[in-house]
């Protein structure tokens, strides 16, 4: 441990480097977002983005084959009495339902399959092990990988070891996208965050994510601009883009505005497609559906007549 | 900036229009002055436009105040002093103040309406800044109205008398604010001038103030224009000037009250230093920048217009700022989503342009984001000077508009020379991660109040006010209440 903290200090990458992050600074910026007006034709286009954007989630123990086939049935048919709706972007399960899930959406499906691996949520386990589920996962099938970062490393200052974790799930990735989970529930302050995405983006992550949705403090408006911040540091620098995840908590259709808001105003519109953004979320959809729902009925309509998968 | 490898496709996503409803904004076509606990017409018979800023359109008219009407005024303002609320107890006052407080929330969105309507500001700041602030102000000052004694242990105070009040267009609601409910929490009666552009929400404040059952004569408003701010200043039976506003006019009220015994605070204008350091919180920097200059169309005493960069990080936080400007909506002060408003009045946008000429003539280089701006009313788009030198107008004087000067600095000694070479000293900002260095140079700057990592923050606990030719005297907190009392 003491060599591994000596050699993080001596490290002298960019991501050793991170920029402080003033709390209160993004705190009154995070609240611009949500003060901002979404209506008529601006409010439906956007949750059409939403819809296309959503990553439709189960994560339990108690998963099924037959659970995870109905959610893929869901990501492409959100509310067929509802014409011209968009499919989710993505299903996200557990590595062993990546098969039932390739099964089920077939080969030419607009939805893609993520899968979480690295022994998710914890991610106590030993290196190779992570990169045997990961490779496990792409060749049953799935198109993206969700792995978790090693937090407890993080925290004790071993940054060279979470690199090139990173680093090296992104290999065992192949052609499939990967997006770096930081779990920031458990990162303690934004200036942690700040140097966590820093990381992820440098080591290779095509996205970087903020929560597992397994710890009560996922994502958050604060948090996610603070990582969206890194993202756009890292385009001006080397004209990369960088996706961004936020997952957990997010479960209201005018919560996910103001996040498509921020990412509008902080990234740009090039930023607003699913290519680049993501939410994680399993009872979102249902949200956004009622409000589409809304609008185009003039009238709300009860939670009965959306189907719960 | 590194070029884009590939350009997907992908919508604006421009924001829909979100205009405010302006169903419950109750206007009427013509105002009188409000003297003596009623609506009084105009001894001259004379009525003035106010208009919309952001149409040029008329929206109602107003008395237009003389010396007979002033002096009937202060002559109600005397009778109340030693009247019902001279010999009124601090309790009873506080209750009045508290219910001014209350019903200043309960018409919250009116106020605010009018607020933007009247005076240009986007609707967010009247609705999330000007009218809660003013509110917040009368609750605080209501707390002390009992408590005197505590507020200043050891000693004897007492009221000055009738406070002759005048206010500027920026803040209107908040000014009326910040200078009436101290002046009733310690006891005094109150004529005030509201601004000749802006004198609604002072207007629908006198009815606020008829509702709560305030005893006649202890707030009267009369309006008009500087003639009629000069009759209230300079009438003989005002015992204490409170003034916000310009310069030039602040030297005006100090000249012509030299040789009376009048108390007087003036809050005057400013040129504050805004300074980054190249440790700060870049991003968050360029937020405190944006809320500096931009909040309130850089109408505000305190904007931080003149913004120093330490060499290191200028390229970083000129690229972050261009790019955060080009999120900023400029239009209709109504529409939920706008950032900047109107310039408060055509007079003003002209002043404005001519800084703008005058910077360019200089050799500063100004950078405008692209925005669309209304045909009609009055408008800026918030404006960036760079390569300016230290001597240029655009840097010594107050522009009063969304108009930025950058310079850049290499040490702190240097920053902290050029950022007190002004002959203003009203406020400040300093951005730096590190706490004791953020300590020594807030404690070298000549201005008021100084924020550290952060800009524009307002508390009715919090003392405000100038140094230098930013004027004397504070208001707010204990410090506010002081200066209406004879201790």
């Amino acid at each position: 441990m003491t060599k591994s903290r000596q050699s993080a200090r001596s490290f002298q990458s960019d991501y050793a480097n991170s920029p402080p992050v003033d709390q209160v600074g993004v705190a009154e910026r995070a609240a611009r977002f949500t003060a901002r007006s979404i209506k008529t034709e601006c409010k439906r286009a956007g949750l059409d983005m939403v819809l296309n954007m959503i990553d439709l989630t189960t994560l339990e123990g108690a998963d099924t084959p037959a659970k995870v086939r109905q959610l893929c049935s869901k990501s492409e048919h959100l509310h067929d009495s509802i014409l011209g709706l968009p499919t989710t972007a993505a299903v996200c399960v557990y590595a062993p339902f990546v098969k039932v899930a390739r099964k089920a959406l077939g080969d030419s499906s607009p939805v893609k399959i993520a899968s979480v691996a690295t022994y998710f949520p914890s991610g106590h386990t030993t290196l190779e092990q992570k990169l045997e589920e990961t490779k496990r996962a792409v060749g049953d099938g799935a198109d993206e990988i969700d792995m978790v970062i090693s937090r407890g490393r993080f925290l004790s200052g071993d940054y060279n070891y979470v690199f090139d974790e990173i680093a090296s799930v992104k290999e065992a990735c192949g052609p499939a996208r990967l997006k770096v989970i930081l779990e920031t529930g458990e990162l303690a302050t934004l200036d942690n965050v700040r140097r966590a995405s820093d990381i992820a983006i440098h080591a290779g992550g095509d996205f970087i994510k903020t929560s597992t949705g397994k710890i009560s403090s996922a994502a958050t408006i604060p948090v996610t601009l603070v990582m969206l911040l890194a993202i756009r540091d890292h385009f001006f620098k080397t004209g990369k883009m960088v996706g961004m995840k936020p997952a957990g908590g997010i479960s209201k259709s005018k919560l996910a505005l103001h996040y498509l808001v921020m990412v509008k105003e902080t990234l740009g519109p090039e930023w607003l497609s699913n290519e680049w953004f993501r939410f994680g979320a399993s009872s979102l959809a249902n949200d956004v559906l009622m409000q589409v729902a809304k609008l185009e009925s003039g009238r709300y309509q009860a939670a009965q007549y959306f189907s719960k998968d | 900036m590194a070029k884009q490898t590939k350009k997907k496709k992908s919508i604006g996503w421009e924001y829909a229009p979100a205009p405010e409803s302006l169903a419950q904004a109750n206007i009427a076509k013509r105002y009188d002055h409000f003297i003596d606990g009623k609506w009084s017409k105009p001894s001259g018979g004379e009525y003035f436009r106010t208009t919309n800023p952001a149409s040029g359109k008329k929206i109602s008219e107003v008395a237009l105040g003389s010396n007979a009407d002033v002096d009937k005024a202060v002559k109600a303002a005397r009778a109340a002093y030693n009247g019902a609320w001279g010999k009124m107890g601090g309790r009873e006052r506080g209750k009045y103040i508290y219910r001014i407080a209350r019903l200043i929330q309960e018409r919250a969105r009116e106020f605010a309406i009018i607020e933007s309507l009247d005076g240009g500001k986007p609707i967010r700041e009247s609705r999330d800044v000007d009218v809660p602030l003013a509110a917040n102000h009368f609750f605080y000052n209501a707390g002390w109205a009992d408590k005197l004694e505590y507020a200043f242990p050891n000693r004897q105070v007492a009221p000055l008398g009738v406070a002759g009040q005048v206010i500027p267009w920026n803040f209107p609601l908040l000014m009326a604010a910040w200078k009436i409910a101290p002046a009733l929490a310690t006891g005094n009666t109150v004529v005030l001038k509201p601004a000749e552009t802006t004198p609604l929400t002072s207007l629908k404040l006198a009815e606020i103030i008829e509702d709560s059952g305030l005893p006649k004569g202890v707030v009267n408003i009369v309006t008009g224009a500087g003639e009629t701010g000069a009759a209230v200043v300079n009438h003989e039976d005002v015992d204490k000037v409170a003034f916000t506003g310009s310069t030039a006019v602040g030297k005006l009220i100090q000249r012509s009250l030299a040789n009376t015994d009048k108390r007087i605070t003036l809050e005057l204008g400013g040129k504050a230093a805004n300074i980054i350091l190249e440790d700060a919180a870049i991003d968050q920097a360029v937020e405190g920048i944006v809320n500096g200059i931009y909040f309130n169309q850089g109408h505000v005493c305190c904007a931080g217009s003149r913004l120093f960069v330490q060499e290191s990080v200028y390229d970083e936080v000129m690229w972050k700022l261009k790019r955060r400007m080009e999120t900023m909506i400029v239009g209709d002060p109504l529409d939920k989503n706008t950032d900047i408003g109107a310039i408060n009045s055509r007079e003003q946008l002209r002043t404005i342009k001519r800084y703008l000429k005058a910077g360019q003539k200089d050799g500063a280089e100004m950078y405008q984001p692209a925005c669309d701006l209304p045909s009609n009313g009055n408008w800026c788009a918030p404006t960036v000077f760079t390569n300016v030198s230290q001597s240029s107008r655009i840097v010594q004087e107050e522009i009063f508009g969304p108009v930025l000067a950058v310079q850049t600095f290499r040490t702190v000694p240097e920053v902290i020379e050029k950022a007190n070479n002004t002959p203003y000293g009203l406020s400040a900002g300093v951005w730096c991660d590190k706490g004791s260095r953020l300590f020594q140079i807030t404690g070298s700057l000549d201005a008021g109040v100084v924020w550290g990592n952060t800009f524009n923050q307002f508390d009715p606990a919090s003392p405000f006010g100038g140094f230098k030719e930013s004027g004397y005297g504070r208001e707010g907190g204990l410090h506010g209440l002081a200066a209406y009392l004879d201790m």
